[in-house]
């Protein structure tokens, strides 16, 4: 088994040939075994990301590498949940359920699936297009984790779900991840939905990807300071945001040495860091995970 | 068995979170020598938070020396924290002492005040 999930360089999609890009110059690397948040605006790139990595798109330039192999390969290993949810509406529950273990007859894992769809009060008699968006979620979500993935990509999986069922399905969820290892790749615009539940980060923003790696590792390589605005000078260091109320001056950086001695810091929030990082298109990207491929992290 | 209760707003780290309220349950005689803490997989099915923030959590008390992981079994309480149970002589007194509190008129505030001012009296030098 693999001990990267996912891997890209220098990855791009173009749709068309005079369209513009949807993502371009990716470059990251997921470790096995994450629960990774895909955050970014609308348009950033994330769907395209997924579908790439399910295997559903090929890439115009650029490589990725998953579970260790081609996207087309692994896909028997991936769960991948869509945006829209694509069922079969004239199927009933039941049967969309005995479809997924047709398809999958060596891993199909019939509790989960049966779990995840009873949490939902859902007759199983029901068709498909009798349900409703939260259902349609729910059996989907059972469809990809009975299939016990390795990897599974869910694009906006929580957008449809009351914040009861949020809850209940993210719990689902994380507890799959605790038994069996499976990582994770969950794409949403609210970071704050997220934070919790994720230990990577990777944002996207306008095709691009601006931050990658560990959140912890990420929030520790920044600070936000504050200080006179006269007096501060930061260039020695990486500024993301900066600005000036009156006399002070209060910036996001990423500190290259020492400080002057006279700025207050504190560490920032991820939602800080990600829409710091947002409004400043033009600040540097940071991938922070580590640069080896191989070899074990203790 | 405890459940943990993950307060999103406090500020603080979900991982300390847990090891607090362990260790709360450690003293309040709650969790005793030889009991096993929740497994990573049930504290996040029932509070959706990262499994890694429960183990580095767990790793946390296991280097305090107050639980130990035993392969395939489970996390176990080691030793106990502090000498007041909850069903303690101490305890009954306090409890004693608060009800005179509030009959003497006293609000939490001023019992709180009181009560650490003689906490400080009696224990300084040690962090709180």
């Amino acid at each position: 088994m693999s001990d990267t999930a996912l891997e890209a360089t220098g990855l791009g999609k173009r749709f068309g040939r005079r369209g513009g890009w949807a993502l371009r110059d990716a470059a990251f690397r997921l470790p096995a075994g994450r629960v990774c948040a895909l955050v970014g605006p609308n348009g950033a790139g994330k769907s395209t990301l997924l579908a790439l990595a399910a295997g559903l798109l090929p890439p115009t330039e650029g490589r990725l590498t998953v579970l260790g192999g081609t996207p087309a390969g692994a896909r028997a290993r991936v769960g991948f949940v869509a945006q829209d949810k694509p069922l079969y509406p004239q199927l009933t529950v039941a049967e969309t359920l005995r479809m997924g273990a047709d398809l999958n007859p060596e891993r199909w894992d019939a509790a989960t699936a049966e779990q995840v769809v009873a949490g939902g009060d859902l007759d199983p008699r029901s068709r498909i297009r009798s349900l409703s968006g939260g259902q349609r979620t729910r059996v989907a979500l059972a469809l990809a984790l009975g299939k016990r993935p390795e990897l599974l990509l869910l694009d906006e999986p929580m957008a449809d779900l009351d914040p009861l069922a949020r809850h209940e399905l993210m719990g689902t969820l994380m507890a799959e991840a605790a038994q069996y290892g499976t990582t994770i790749v969950m794409s949403s615009h609210v970071v704050a939905e997220l934070e919790d539940s994720c230990d990577h980060l990777l944002l996207a923003g306008s095709g691009r990807i601006r931050l990658a790696g560990e959140i912890d590792d990420l929030l520790a390589a920044h600070l936000r300071v504050s200080g006179a605005a006269e007096s501060t000078d930061l260039s020695a260091h990486t500024v993301v945001e900066s600005r000036v109320t009156g006399r002070q001056l209060t910036a996001l950086i990423r500190p290259a040495g020492p400080l002057p001695g006279d700025l207050r810091t504190s560490v920032p929030s991820l939602e800080e860091l990600v829409l710091a990082h947002l409004r400043n298109p033009g600040a540097p990207a940071l991938s922070a995970a580590p640069a080896v491929t191989q070899g074990s992290a203790a | 068995m405890v459940e943990f209760r993950i307060d999103r707003h406090s500020g603080v780290a979900t991982y300390v979170q847990i090891v607090q309220q362990t260790k709360q349950a450690l003293r309040l005689g709650l969790l005793q020598p030889g009991d096993r803490l929740p497994t990573a997989r049930e504290v996040v099915e029932a509070t959706a938070i990262n499994p890694n923030t429960v183990l580095k959590a767990y790793r946390e008390l296991e280097r305090e020396g107050l639980v130990e992981a035993r392969r395939g079994l489970g996390t176990f309480v080691r030793r106990s924290l502090g000498a007041a149970p909850a069903d303690s002589p101490l305890r009954a007194e306090l409890e004693e002492w608060a009800a005179k509190a509030v009959d003497a008129g006293l609000d939490r505030d001023d019992v709180a005040a009181l009560f650490t001012a003689v906490l400080d009296k009696h224990f300084q030098g040690e962090g709180s």
